[in-house]
């Protein structure tokens, strides 16, 4: 048996390492260890609580507007605020604009690349996919950024500018959209519209969100081959690499989210966990989430926490510990996040075929961020056009000076949850339980490895330059976002 | 020119705004302008090994090393060890790679306002003893020293801002490209005067509101921000709404503030960041340059003078009141 310690990732958000346990060809254990520590919980207390808008989309640069509406989210639980319709509208679409770039960024930048590699020169499917998707010099660089750019110029309209916006208040959004302004982001959303159903899925988004099963997913395929588009390129790699057995879960059988996109009291998709080896959706509830510190540089009560009660004390001479990361558990149990868990929960039948076939894997994480954009894209021309100029965009309320408050949203990569205290008109605690927090979880005091750490036992290991290449597409396939994971 | 990027103690907001850039095609732009990417933690293929290699490379100067880039601030802590970022797969601390490779670099560039001066990293009491790369806040020192000076002579150019603007990077590493860039070209907090020569004043939109002291009361009002929601747009140093933001935007264009990112200590204003300090009712934080009697007899005439138009629109999240059509020609 031998030991390797990998690192650094790229291509991932952040700095990532990953320790592994080779015996005979293949991962017998693996440890995963986030290996920046910022402090922004520390930074939190004592501040103004609406500060906390303009620290926490500081913690991540990818996923900057999805930290502010989970603190937006727990201001307004404090503080009891609902915002206007105008105002909901305009927040789900910050939101989905940041997560939608984000699922396009890590398809054509961060995961697709690593199968231009010369490793795989030679396979039947790579000419077209290494001149299509190599790093930096692929056309895939060269046209998937700008498209990437003129979405996200919707923030610009909505938002001032990406990341780090303040126009995401606990009242709904600080800026109101004029009628010409609505306009101009129905016809950003139609070009990106055209761009994927051009480019990325050679079909309409509608025909790729009714794919139903897994058999639905391989005919769609086959009925025009992988000329079809980039989506179709990487089924036809997928199922040639059998990507379906790679990074699988196989004790994390169960699938969070928080729900996204609330409008008039309700989330466009499902709040729950989906147990897959049951076939049963079961509630979530902020109470139900415990973080243990047992493997974490950090102090404080061995017994896990609940967020509210939750400490974060740097300890870099703790023994026994490998990672600045909590681990977050639900009802005590190992759970992952992200698109697949999101759309499974919310009961999508090729998200829910997928997750029955063969868990969470290599496959089905990337199918189902491609499916969101197919799902969420008609939401947005929908929600643009419910907006109602001249209706208000932002309700104010004060903030008291004792609360506490839960925000529980879906980022791109997942279920991201801040837990908020307010004392004497002041931060008390503030807690953050961020996506990849859930997915690259170190062990807890039980010794259960986390969805990652589990999710790399039983991968073949051929050395490539040090770093195997399987275990780069089981790690890029969560989207880890590190930057988020410790804050 | 080759260009190596690495990331510590931030966002990776700066890469993710660059990425923004309203270019046809980014990669283009920068081979375009002699911009070789040796290696970039978002963009590069290569990861763990061969990356270190490459580091080591650098610094062995076995390979040339034009443009050192750093996005986040060097975190010092806990206790000078450096422990709070080890460059994974190295065990070694990303403030050691940063040192060893400054020395060897011909320009080295702080790509964000954590890089430069610690950013919001810093805040509060600053748990991971985080600096910039030459400042510690707005004091010379940080992490390699005001005596530091790359390869070229220079000391290290500061692109503040929280996050960067596209356009500031790219200018940057094009002006240094094209060797047209010099002491004289940095102000004095090292930030490149191109951008670093303006206040976010310049072009606000919500200018005649300023004109006539026509306030915002709460978010969402079209009026100026400065009175009453924290907005430091005439103190501040950038050409934020000279050059738009993701197509058309820009923070007080965003309905909120200007924080003044590009600041050394913008993280720890010493009040709610959307909230004016007042004393006496007049805002303690008034315009750069102008003196506090002006201020307050001018705000008193322009208050006095505000056409009926500005001063409700100013309350309003949409114009209320249109201007009145008038011929302009001389009949």
């Amino acid at each position: 048996m031998s030991r390797s310690i990998l690192g650094p990732f790229n291509r991932v958000e952040g700095d990532l390492e990953v320790s592994l346990d080779v015996e005979d060809g293949r991962v017998r254990a693996a440890w995963v260890n986030s290996p920046l520590y910022r402090g922004f919980e520390q930074i939190l207390q004592g501040k103004a609580p609406e500060d906390a808008l303009a620290l926490v989309p500081r913690i991540c640069g990818i996923c900057s507007v999805s930290q502010s509406a989970a603190a937006a989210a727990a201001l307004a639980d404090a503080s009891g605020v609902v915002a206007p319709p105008n105002g909901a509208r305009a927040c789900n679409l910050m939101l989905a604009a940041e997560n939608l770039a984000d699922h396009f960024t890590h398809f054509y930048l961060f995961f697709m690349p690593d199968f231009a590699r010369e490793a795989y020169a030679g396979a039947p499917w790579f000419g077209p996919v290494e001149a299509r998707f190599k790093a930096i010099h692929g056309s895939a660089a060269a046209e998937a950024l700008p498209a990437r750019a003129r979405f996200l110029q919707l923030m610009g309209t909505l938002a001032g500018k990406w990341p780090h916006t303040l126009s995401m208040a606990p009242g709904g959004s600080t800026r109101a959209i004029l009628p010409a302004e609505r306009v101009r982001l129905l016809a950003l959303l139609r070009e990106f519209r055209g761009w994927l159903e051009r480019h990325l899925f050679g079909d309409a988004l509608e025909a790729v969100g009714a794919l139903d099963s897994v058999d639905a997913l391989w005919a769609w395929l086959d009925a025009r081959g992988p000329e079809r588009g980039d989506m179709a390129r990487f089924l036809e790699l997928a199922r040639a690499l059998d990507l379906a057995a790679l990074g699988r879960s196989p004790d994390a059988g169960r699938y969070l989210s928080h729900g996204a996109y609330p409008l008039d009291g309700a989330p466009l998709f499902a709040r729950g966990v989906w147990d897959a080896a049951a076939g049963r959706l079961d509630a979530m509830d902020a109470d139900d989430v415990r973080e243990d510190i047992s493997h974490a540089w950090l102090g404080g009560s061995a017994e896990a926490q609940p967020p509210f009660a939750g400490e974060t004390q740097p300890d870099a001479d703790k023994p026994g510990a490998y990672t600045w990361c909590k681990a977050p558990r639900w009802r005590g149990q190992v759970v992952q996040t992200g698109a697949l868990a999101r759309q499974a929960v919310d009961g999508h039948p090729l998200a829910r075929a997928l997750v029955a076939d063969g868990g969470g894997n290599v496959l089905s994480r990337v199918v189902a961020r491609l499916l969101e954009l197919a799902r969420v894209v008609p939401q947005m021309e929908r929600w643009v056009r419910e907006i109602v100029p001249g209706e208000p965009f932002f309700a104010a309320a004060p903030m008291p000076d004792a609360a506490r408050g839960v925000g529980l949203v879906e980022a791109a990569r997942g279920a991201l949850g801040h837990w908020l205290v307010v004392r004497n008109g002041r931060i008390h605690n503030y807690q953050i339980v961020a996506p990849t927090t859930w997915n690259f979880s170190p062990r807890d005091a039980a010794g259960t490895p986390g969805a990652l750490e589990q999710a790399l036992v039983g991968t073949a290991v051929e050395d490539t330059a040090g770093m195997p290449l399987a275990v780069q597409h089981v790690v890029r396939s969560f989207d880890p976002c590190m930057v988020c994971t410790v804050h | 020119m080759n260009v190596l990027w690495l990331q510590s103690g931030g966002c990776g907001g700066c890469t993710m705004s660059l990425l923004c850039a309203d270019t046809p095609n980014l990669m283009a732009t920068l081979a375009d302008g002699d911009i070789d990417l040796l290696w970039h933690p978002s963009l590069s293929e290569a990861s763990g090994a061969a990356v270190v290699d490459l580091l080591e490379a650098c610094i062995a100067g076995a390979q040339p090393l034009d443009v050192l880039c750093v996005e986040g601030a060097l975190l010092r802590g806990p206790r000078g060890s450096g422990r709070f970022h080890v460059l994974a797969g190295t065990g070694r601390p990303m403030i050691e790679w940063v040192a060893a490779l400054a020395a060897r670099a011909r320009y080295t560039v702080a790509v964000g306002t954590c890089a430069a001066y610690g950013g919001v990293t810093a805040a509060a009491f600053n748990p991971t003893d985080a600096c910039g790369l030459q400042y510690d806040g707005d004091t010379v020192g940080g992490l390699l020293g005001g005596a530091y000076r790359s390869g070229a002579g220079l000391p290290v150019i500061n692109v503040a801002g929280c996050p960067t603007h596209p356009g500031w990077v790219i200018e940057t590493l094009m002006a240094l490209a094209l060797g047209d860039f010099d002491a004289g070209a940095l102000d004095a907090l090292g930030r490149p005067r191109f951008y670093a020569d303006h206040l976010v004043h310049h072009g606000c939109a919500r200018n005649e509101f300023y004109e006539f002291k026509a306030s915002a009361e709460k978010p969402s009002d079209l009026g100026c921000l400065m009175e009453h929601l924290g907005c430091k747009g005439t103190q501040a140093h950038a050409d934020c709404n000279q050059r738009p933001w993701n197509g058309a935007g820009s923070c007080t264009n965003g309905g909120y503030a200007c924080i003044s990112c590009t600041e050394p200590g913008f993280e720890e204003p010493g009040h709610p960041f959307a909230r004016t300090p007042k004393i006496g009712g007049i805002p303690i934080g008034l315009p750069s340059d102008m003196p506090k009697a002006w201020f307050v007899a001018l705000a008193a005439l322009s208050k006095s003078a505000t056409p009926q138009r500005v001063r409700a629109n100013a309350t309003s999240d949409h114009p209320v009141v249109t201007p009145a059509i008038r011929h302009t020609g001389l009949k």
